[in-house]
């Protein structure tokens, strides 16, 4: 928003252009379980995100992919209210954040935790129900059994009494998976999933995710495996600092907009964005 | 017997006597322990030791939060707070001494303290540590001025000030005591209450915060319960010391658990203990500090955890790398000898050839060979090994898992053929039964079909 140096009358002009200019934009359904609207994030004035729009499909499989330090982790941290916006609005459903909590189940990044703290990997998975459970009381037994359903989701029943720092990466992470199910949320965010987990988690984690949809619910998920988006994902928004393309896979995966979020990066990246256009989706 | 000891007591501590302090009878040492030495005593016994029980609790946050340094800051803060207090009281003429009002002086520094380490924090140039190193001498270099003019004040009372610096429970009053043991006893029972919304703010404050957990009024209440021991046992232990309550007893006790409910409650019986024995030897020797006692009894337990604990502890651990080597070496034994002559026999001379080229002595061979031979994997008949049938099943085993994690990580790694094996032969004693199974079906997936899809 550039500003003429006219003073006050003026700036307020310019900002009430501004406004309309936002305001004249497509208003969001409240069937997409996130809108993000005009979004900008700064860390310490240097913007990291600028003016992200976008509606999430609802009942879908969303990929957030881009190069590093595009912004992807602050985009649903900015969504869920942990990095503060400089400008801009975010919808669930329609409704405010503070309304829709409890519908939004949330995966954070593994490395975001230390493993080495003193609970069991059932302790955690309950953490997912200490909102239903509220203030002061204790986990209750039929608590404790959703939690240990979702473990057993993600194949993960017969570590449910393992000190946490005793799991291998993978399990870390489907231990994580598992809590944000027993959330029994509508709306899934997850911060790169599939970073760094084995064969198996990724297998299980696909499976959780499909089921997912296939009980009507969302799923956003920042990724960066270029070559498995089309496989695990119906939708993907192409980020770097701005939204480069978002869509259904097939259209937005093109090697131009790939070239575009990626720049000169794309060099041993093309390789996986070609089998991904081969794979004909 | 109960002649006995108070004779060695008298006879081998010349210095203690000479400094007129005899050390206690046999008799007195099992009065004081047993709480009959009179009512004043007990109170503030069972006060040092609720004091211990309520420290370690509130600590296991402290611990898990990492604010450890930040409870020291927040005790050395105190100190401009008591002189503060009594100055001012002495000036509108309350009793200058009153306890509640000293304590309450305490606090409002202590917490002025913490927030004065989160305003510098916040200040992109200066870490934490740093932030929490200024406040701490600072606040503390504050409360020495003070002191040093309330000693030249005319009201006569400030004599027991500076025993906030280092602690003495034998001065305490029974209605210090009863004060410092209520508010243990609120810190307790809010700790407790609040158990799983301090678990979950200090494992992953995103996720509490996603939630909808005020997580900013959680670690409020966290950082009120610490002021709230802090201040309670400033005067029983002293301010120097106070935060050796809170770090310690957690400590020691991690190494016992990988629970936070048993840490809590072990932390609780280390912290119980030493408030206990600390404050009874304050009993019986008037003039040694109780907080230096207090700290050096949890001290010790924080030793004797750390050495012996089971899996966490020291020598557990370093019984575990020794049966890792040992394990390593008799794979390595066991994988030449099958690999150089399954079913035969091979002599000695020839074995010791085959591991001196792996870099073993031939004393480490013969050694090895021995231990081999007793736990029954080869035979040794007349200066030659055999591998018996576990040996050669283990041998085999071991050297198909080292083709299998070599072509793993040609395959998958990038690694040059040339630089594998030495990474192989550390991963390979270590692979679980699942783990080979995934690379087998790995490399099977990349042998046949190039796209990689998950069966």
């Amino acid at each position: 928003m550039r500003v003429d140096s006219g003073g006050q009358a003026n700036r307020t002009k310019a900002q009430d252009r501004a406004r309309s200019v936002l305001d004249a934009r497509p208003e969001h359904s409240a069937d997409s379980p996130v809108s993000i609207h005009a979004m900008t994030v700064a860390y310490r004035r240097r913007p990291v995100l600028w003016d992200i729009d976008f509606d999430a499909p609802a009942r879908s499989l969303v990929a957030i992919v881009g190069p590093n330090g595009a912004g992807k982790s602050t985009l649903i941290k900015a969504c869920l209210g942990l990095v503060p916006m400089a400008s801009g609005r975010v919808e669930f459903w329609g409704q405010p954040l503070r309304q829709a909590r409890g519908r939004i189940g949330y995966v954070p990044q593994r490395e975001s935790v230390d493993w080495e703290f003193p609970v069991s990997a059932l302790d955690v998975v309950c953490m997912g129900r200490y909102r239903k459970i509220g203030w002061f009381r204790p986990v209750s037994r039929s608590h404790k059994e959703v939690a240990r359903a979702c473990l057993d989701r993600v194949g993960m029943g017969d570590y449910a009494d393992r000190q946490i720092s005793q799991l291998s990466g993978g399990q870390q992470q489907r231990v994580f998976l598992a809590r944000a199910l027993a959330q029994e949320a509508d709306l899934y965010i997850m911060d790169e999933p599939f970073a760094g987990v084995d064969a198996a988690t990724e297998r299980a984690i696909v499976v959780v995710l499909r089921e997912l949809q296939s009980q009507g619910k969302s799923v956003i998920c920042v990724h960066h495996d270029l070559a498995t988006v089309g496989e695990y994902f119906d939708s993907a928004l192409l980020l770097n600092m701005r939204v480069v393309a978002a869509g259904a896979v097939g259209e937005v995966m093109t090697q131009q907009n790939l070239h575009k979020t990626y720049g000169g990066r794309l060099t041993l990246l093309s390789e996986a964005s070609e089998a991904v256009a081969r794979s004909g989706v | 017997m109960t002649a006995a000891p108070p004779q060695i007591g008298h006879g081998h501590a010349p210095s203690l006597a000479a400094a007129g302090e005899p050390l206690p009878g046999w008799e007195e040492i099992v009065q004081t322990l047993t709480f009959q030495r009179g009512f004043n005593t007990t109170t503030v016994m069972l006060g040092t030791t609720l004091l211990g029980i309520g420290a370690g609790v509130i600590g296991c946050y402290a611990l898990l939060r990492k604010r450890s340094l930040m409870a020291d800051a927040l005790s050395h803060a105190t100190l401009p707070g008591i002189a503060m207090a009594f100055m001012l009281s002495a000036a509108i003429g309350i009793e200058g001494k009153s306890m509640l009002v000293l304590l309450i002086g305490a606090a409002t520094t202590g917490v002025i303290g913490v927030v004065t380490i989160q305003a510098i924090h916040r200040h992109p140039r200066v870490r934490e540590d740093a932030a929490i190193g200024i406040v701490l001498s600072v606040f503390f270099g504050v409360g020495i001025v003070l002191l040093s003019i309330v000693q030249t004040m005319s009201t006569g009372s400030q004599g027991g000030l500076s025993r906030f610096i280092y602690g003495q429970t034998a001065a305490m009053l029974t209605t210090d005591a009863l004060l410092m043991s209520a508010i243990t006893l609120i810190a307790i029972v809010s700790a407790v209450l609040l158990l799983k919304e301090f678990a979950l703010v200090s494992f992953n404050e995103g996720f509490a915060r996603v939630t909808g957990w005020p997580v900013t009024l959680i670690d409020l209440l966290m950082m009120s319960l610490i002021v709230l021991v802090t201040v309670a046992g400033l005067q029983a232990v002293g301010l120097i010391l106070v935060v050796a309550m809170l770090i310690i007893p957690p400590a020691a006790a991690r190494f016992w658990t990988e629970r936070l409910r048993w840490l809590v409650v072990i932390a609780a019986i280390i912290g119980g203990l030493s408030g206990y024995l600390g404050s009874a030897v304050s009993a019986l020797l008037p003039r040694k500090p109780a907080g230096a006692v207090i700290v050096l009894c949890a001290g010790a337990v924080f030793l004797i955890s750390m050495l012996l604990a089971p899996r966490r502890g020291v020598l557990a651990q370093a019984f575990h790398r020794a049966a890792l080597r040992w394990k390593i070496a008799r794979d390595h034994m066991l994988e030449q000898l099958c690999e150089q002559a399954e079913d035969a026999t091979i002599p000695a001379s020839q074995v010791r050839a085959m591991m001196r080229r792996r870099g073993w002595s031939s004393l480490r061979t013969a050694l090895f060979g021995s231990v081999l031979a007793l736990q029954g994997w080869v035979s040794r008949k007349q200066g030659a090994y055999a591998l018996t049938d576990r040996g050669r099943d283990r041998g085999q085993r071991v050297s198909r898992n080292h083709s299998l994690w070599e072509q793993y990580l040609v395959s998958y790694a990038d690694i040059a053929p040339s630089h594998v094996d030495w990474s192989v032969d550390k991963v390979e004693h270590v692979l679980s039964d699942e783990l080979v199974a995934e690379l087998e079906h790995a490399l099977a997936v990349r042998n046949g079909e190039p796209a990689g899809v998950a069966p």
